[in-house]
Formats: structure tokens, sequence, C-alpha cells
């Protein structure tokens, strides 16, 4: 077991395989005289520098630290910089409430999806509702984008995090879009406001944003956050026990039926309406969706979260989930989690969609700063031990 | 010059299987940080990678500690052996450290510790915002470290190698006949 130290052996040449030692040849070597071990060592040094500086660089250009490329860091930098900074709180949809709750399989999916979440009887949740915006006063009414985040965890130990929006299709199909649309919407020191020229350019670049301000302008808004209903938008790969996989997109279908919010009562509507109604309605009784499973057919689009497929979808119900209480984000649980759309149990995995690796990636890199904002006692108002809550 | 002397073969294959594992590992974790494209491939090779170096760097520890290193050749400059002694244990310590400090991290943060498929590592630590914030930049310097330190035992490597050839290099790098 224990090897003996080798003893001492007689001249065994000690150079790696290359390059080659300075004085390989006795050419390379003019001075014969130089005792051994002493050869010019310029040409070695400067070798070893040079794997140095090699090595280094290709790190620096890894990280992106030298390089013009899209990186999540200049992804978050750009959603940041469209409005004032918000310590501690979420880059977007930094406006919301942590709600809690349980999910419960009704078995159907199991046929589609290993996932223990799906054979389960009941797994409980840890929400989150928010409207999209990196502005944590942002005025409810005023927000065109709700949204529903899920944490779901298994017995098994296994979770299901998921952030889904009130759109039933993403504006852009690609990061580079989503990035585009950031900067343009940044806005103009001049005016305050986003530069329309700008605004004109990202439009005519990712012309299949014009689907979704179609859908903005046309689509009825609804009066609570309780009757909406969510989307998860990316498709994602489900494999069943029996080895079968498909393409699924999931939505919340809310069981309260749908209820207008007309422009009128938008523009009467107070800043934080969203949050009263909620507490309001639970208060009296929980809230509940089902969760459809929408499966691909061949052709359909399983990575551009930009197109919509056709309402003809096979649909299984896999559950209800029932939210029976919701807390403040500063003091729930949902503060401190970063609903990454990547962290999946086994049975379901992301599809190439580009849109989620780089959520992923962002999502990383806002939970980064608003921790350590936290961490270092920058976020007086997003931990509740500041003056206005 | 005692400079051919070898570390027992435990130290020079674990040294081998290591070296570019950890140099892997490194690239890994600046790009899964910084690309849009690649997370999530890059994420799940280093979870699993990171924890098998913490087991192998611990199967190594038990090896150095148990069998003497060859010594290094008695002309060197003292400066020289207190920058390789202090260096090798500095390396020692961050390829223990960092695996842990991701580990941590991970459990501060409210993450699942996933290895693969359904295997999942213990929380090791609370979850806790500020914890999570310090392990979070403390695996991040101390990998900024950990690249310098290593650039500057390869320069020093090959600096024996190429310009003192004095078997320092050998000691690690030699395989074959005589094991
Ligand atoms: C490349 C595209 C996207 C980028 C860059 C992006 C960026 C972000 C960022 C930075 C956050 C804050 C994360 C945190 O601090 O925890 C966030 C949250 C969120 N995003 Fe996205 N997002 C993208 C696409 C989407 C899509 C496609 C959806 C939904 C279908 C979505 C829904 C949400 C929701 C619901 C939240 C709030 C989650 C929570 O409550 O913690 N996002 N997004
Ligand atoms: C020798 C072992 C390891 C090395 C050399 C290493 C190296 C790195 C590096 C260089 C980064 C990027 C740091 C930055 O850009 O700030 C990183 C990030 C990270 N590492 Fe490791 N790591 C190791 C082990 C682990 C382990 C065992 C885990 C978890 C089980 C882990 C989890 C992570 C995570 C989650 C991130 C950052 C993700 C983010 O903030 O977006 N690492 N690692
Ligand atoms: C990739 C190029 C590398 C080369 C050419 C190289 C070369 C060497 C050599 C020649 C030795 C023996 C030095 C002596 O006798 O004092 C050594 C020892 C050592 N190497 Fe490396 N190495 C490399 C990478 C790494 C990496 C990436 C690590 C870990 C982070 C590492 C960790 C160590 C440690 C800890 C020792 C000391 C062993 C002891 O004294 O117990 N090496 N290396």
């Amino acid at each position: 077991m224990h090897e003996p130290d080798p003893p001492s052996l007689p001249t065994d040449p000690d150079v790696p395989a290359a390059p080659p030692p300075v004085d390989a040849s006795p050419a390379a070597v003019p001075d014969e005289s130089a005792p051994p071990g002493s050869p010019n060592p310029a040409p070695a040094l400067l070798g070893i520098g040079a794997i140095v500086l090699a090595a280094a660089g290709a790190l620096a250009w890894t990280a992106g630290w030298i390089g013009g490329g899209l990186t999540a860091q200049r992804m978050t930098d750009a959603i940041e910089a469209i409005g004032a900074p918000h310590p501690g709180f979420r880059r977007a949809h930094a406006k919301g409430v942590c709600v809690y709750g349980t999910f419960r399989a009704n078995g159907a999916a199991v046929a589609l999806s290993s996932a223990r979440v799906f054979a389960q009887k009941e797994t409980p949740v840890l929400g989150r509702f928010s409207i999209a915006g990196g502005d944590p006063h942002g005025a409810d009414a005023k927000a065109r984008v709700r949204s529903l985040a899920l944490l779901l965890r298994t017995d098994d130990g296994q979770e299901w995090r998921t952030a889904m929006n009130s759109f039933p299709f993403f504006p852009v199909a690609t990061p580079e879009g989503f990035h585009a649309q950031s900067l343009a919407s940044a806005p103009d020191p001049k005016t305050g406001k986003p530069d329309p020229a700008k605004l004109a350019a990202f439009v005519a670049q990712y012309p299949e944003v014009k689907k979704f301000q179609a859908w903005a302008a046309s689509a009825p808004w609804s009066n609570s956050w309780g009757n909406t209903e969510y989307n998860g938008v990316n498709a994602f790969v489900f494999t069943a026990a029996d080895g079968s996989a498909r393409y699924v997109r999931w939505s919340m279908r809310p069981q309260l039926p749908f209820a207008p919010l007309e422009s009128a009562q938008r523009d009467q509507a107070d800043a934080d309406f969203l949050a009263d109604d909620l507490n309001a309605r639970l208060i009296a009784a929980p809230l509940a969706w089902d969760m459809v499973l929408t499966i691909a057919a061949p052709g359909d689009a399983v990575n551009d979260a930009s197109q919509a497929w056709p309402d003809d979808r096979e649909r299984v119900v896999a559950g209800t989930l029932e939210l029976t209480r919701a807390e403040p984000q500063a003091s729930g649980r949902c503060r401190d989690v970063n609903y990454d759309p990547l962290i999946l149990p086994t049975g379901i995995a992301g599809s190439d969609d580009p849109i989620l690796a780089a959520r992923s990636a962002v999502y990383s890199q806002s939970f980064n700063r608003r921790e350590r904002e936290i961490a270092h006692g920058r976020a007086p108002e997003a931990t509740g031990r500041g003056g206005a809550q | 010059m005692n400079g051919h002397e070898r570390f027992n073969l435990t130290a020079r294959v674990l040294h081998w299987t290591m070296a570019p594992l950890i140099v892997a590992m490194l690239f890994v974790g600046v790009g899964m940080v910084a690309s849009v494209a690649n997370r999530p491939w890059l994420i799940d090779l280093h979870r699993p990678l990171g924890i098998a170096i913490l087991v192998l760097v611990v199967v190594r520890l038990v090896n150095r500690l148990r069998h003497r290193p060859p010594p290094l050749p008695a002309d060197l400059p003292r400066w020289q052996v207190l920058a390789a002694l202090a260096s090798h244990w500095l390396l020692y310590a961050l390829m223990l450290a960092m695996p842990l400090a991701g580990w941590a991290m991970l459990s501060a943060g409210g993450y699942p510790i996933v290895l693969f498929g359904g295997v999942h590592l213990p929380a090791i630590a609370p979850q806790d915002p500020a914890l999570y914030a310090w392990l979070r930049d403390a695996h991040g310097w101390a990998a900024r470290l950990l690249f310098a330190t290593v650039l500057l035992h390869v320069a020093a490597a090959l600096f024996h190698a190429w310009v003192r050839r004095d078997g320092v290099f050998g000691s690690m790098a030699r395989f074959g006949r005589r094991d």
C-alpha cells in the first residue's frame, strides 16, 4: 500500500514534451563552455511568460472582462439603467407580495412526466405575485403585465421553480432582442423619457414585438391577481417514466371568473389595489388555479417564446393550485428566493429556447446584487427596516 | 542536487487528474456566470465536478500528510523554498475551500444542490441573505486567488523544467518504470 520513496536515479532527463528545452541541441547553445543547467534562459522565460499571459487572457475573455459580447452582467446593467436604483429589490418585477398555498396533483400528468410533483397528492407552494417593471412603487393599474412565481418542493427534495406572466407569448424571441428592448427603454437624459427614435429602431429590428404590442393594446385587463391567467411561455421537455418525451408549455388558469378593469377604473385605481384586493379575497376564501399543460404538435415553435401555439393543442389539467395566505415581500420568505426558471425536477427539463438560458444567468445576477445589498445593510426599505413600508 | 526522487504514485496521479479539472472549473465558473447561452450545461457540470474535486482533495491531503514529498534541490534559494511551501499549502487550502464555499453558498441562497438526475446534497448552511452574499463573494475572490496562484505555480514548474532543469518538474511529472 505504502509506496516506498524511490531512491535517486542517475541522470534522467527531466524535460516536459513541449516546448523544447532551451538547450535541446548544441546549435541552440552556441556558448558550449556554459555549465550544464545554465544556458541562455531568455527563450524559456519568454515561453513561460507567453503561457501565463495566454491563460490569463483566455480566462478574462471567458469571463467577459475583455471583448464586448453580450453577457448576463451587461443585460442586467441595461435593465437597471431603465429606472432609478432600488437596493435590495428585484431588478425586474420589483413590486410584489409573497403567497403561500398548496398544489394538489390529480395524477393526469403522470403519463407526461416522472416528476414527483404530478404524483404526490399535495405539495407546499411558496409563491410571489408581482407586476412587471423595476419600480417597487409602480402603480398597479399602469402595469400591463402581471406575474406569478411558484416554488414547489416535493418530498423527494426536488424543486420546481417557475416565473409566469399574464401575456400569452413573449415580446421577443432572443436575449439579444430583450437586451435591445432594455437599451431602447432607457430614459433619454434630455427628456427623461425613452427616445422614440430608438424605440422605433428596436421595433424595426425585432418586428415580432408588433404582435406583443397588438396584444397589449387589445387584451382586456382583469381587476385582480386572483382572476388573471399566468403563462410559462417558454417550452420545456417533459419526460415520462416510460422514457417518452414531449414539449410542453404550462399555464395557471384561474378558477375565479374573469372580471374586467375598464380604462376609467384604471385611472382611479389605488397604486396598490392589487395587494389590497388580494388580501381582502384571501381573508374570505382561498384562491385557486388549474395547472394546464399544453402539448406541442410537430412543427410548433419549441424554442421561440414569442410564438403562441395554436388554440387546438392537446391540454392536460395536472392539478389545482390553491393559495391561502399572503405576506409583504419585505418580511416574507419569497424575498430571498431566485425563481430561476431552470430549477426543475427530474422529469422536466428546459428546452433549447435561448430565452431560458439567458433568464437563468440574468436572474442569478439580479439575485446576487440584491442579496449583497441586503447583506451590507444598504436595503432598509426592501427588508422593511427603513422608514416607508 | 537531490532532484530525482518523485512524489509517490498516488500524489502524481491525483495531481495530474486534478490539475486539468481545477483549471476547467475556473473557466466553467466564470463562463457560466457571464454567458447568456451556456449557463445551463455549464452549471450542471460545475456542481458535480466541484464536489468530485472536494472528494479527491481529501484523499490527496491524507496521502500528503502520510508521505513526505521529495526534498527540493539543496541549492534552491531560501525564498524560493518558502514560496514553494507557501504556494503549495495555499493551493491545498483553496482546493478544499472552493467546493465547500460553493456548496455552503448554494445552501445559504436557498437553492437545491443538484448533482445529477435526482441526486441532491443536503444543505450545509442555513438560508440567510447575509451569509449567501458573503459566501458568494468569497467563492468569487477565492477563485481569482486560486487562478493567480495556479499561474504562478505553473510558471515556477516550467522554470524548474526549462531553466533550472533540476529534477523538480520530474518529481511530479515523471511516470513509468520503477513504479
Ligand atoms: C431574456 C428574457 C428575460 C430577462 C432578461 C428577464 C429578467 C428578469 C429579472 C432580472 C428578474 C428579477 C429576478 C430576481 O431578482 O429574482 C425577473 C423576474 C421575473 N421574470 Fe423575467 N426576464 C426575462 C423573461 C421572462 C419571461 C419569458 C417571463 C415569463 C414568462 C418572465 C417572468 C418573470 C417573473 C414572473 C419574474 C418575477 C419572479 C419573482 O417573483 O421573483 N421573465 N426577470
Ligand atoms: C474547485 C472547485 C471550484 C472552483 C474552482 C469553482 C470556481 C468557480 C468560479 C471561478 C466561479 C465564478 C465566480 C465569479 O464569477 O464570481 C464560480 C461560481 C459558482 N460556483 Fe463554483 N467552483 C468550485 C466548486 C463549486 C461547487 C462544489 C459548487 C456547488 C456545489 C459551486 C457552485 C458555484 C455557483 C452556484 C457559482 C455561481 C453562480 C452565480 O452566481 O451565478 N462551485 N465557481
Ligand atoms: C497545469 C500545470 C501544472 C504543472 C506543470 C504543475 C507542476 C507541478 C510540479 C512540478 C510540482 C512539484 C513541485 C515540488 O516538488 O515542489 C507540483 C506540485 C504541486 N501542484 Fe502542481 N502543476 C500544475 C497544476 C496544478 C494545479 C492546477 C494545482 C491545483 C490547484 C496544483 C497543485 C499542486 C500542489 C498542491 C503541489 C504540491 C505538492 C506537495 O508538495 O504536496 N498544480 N506541481
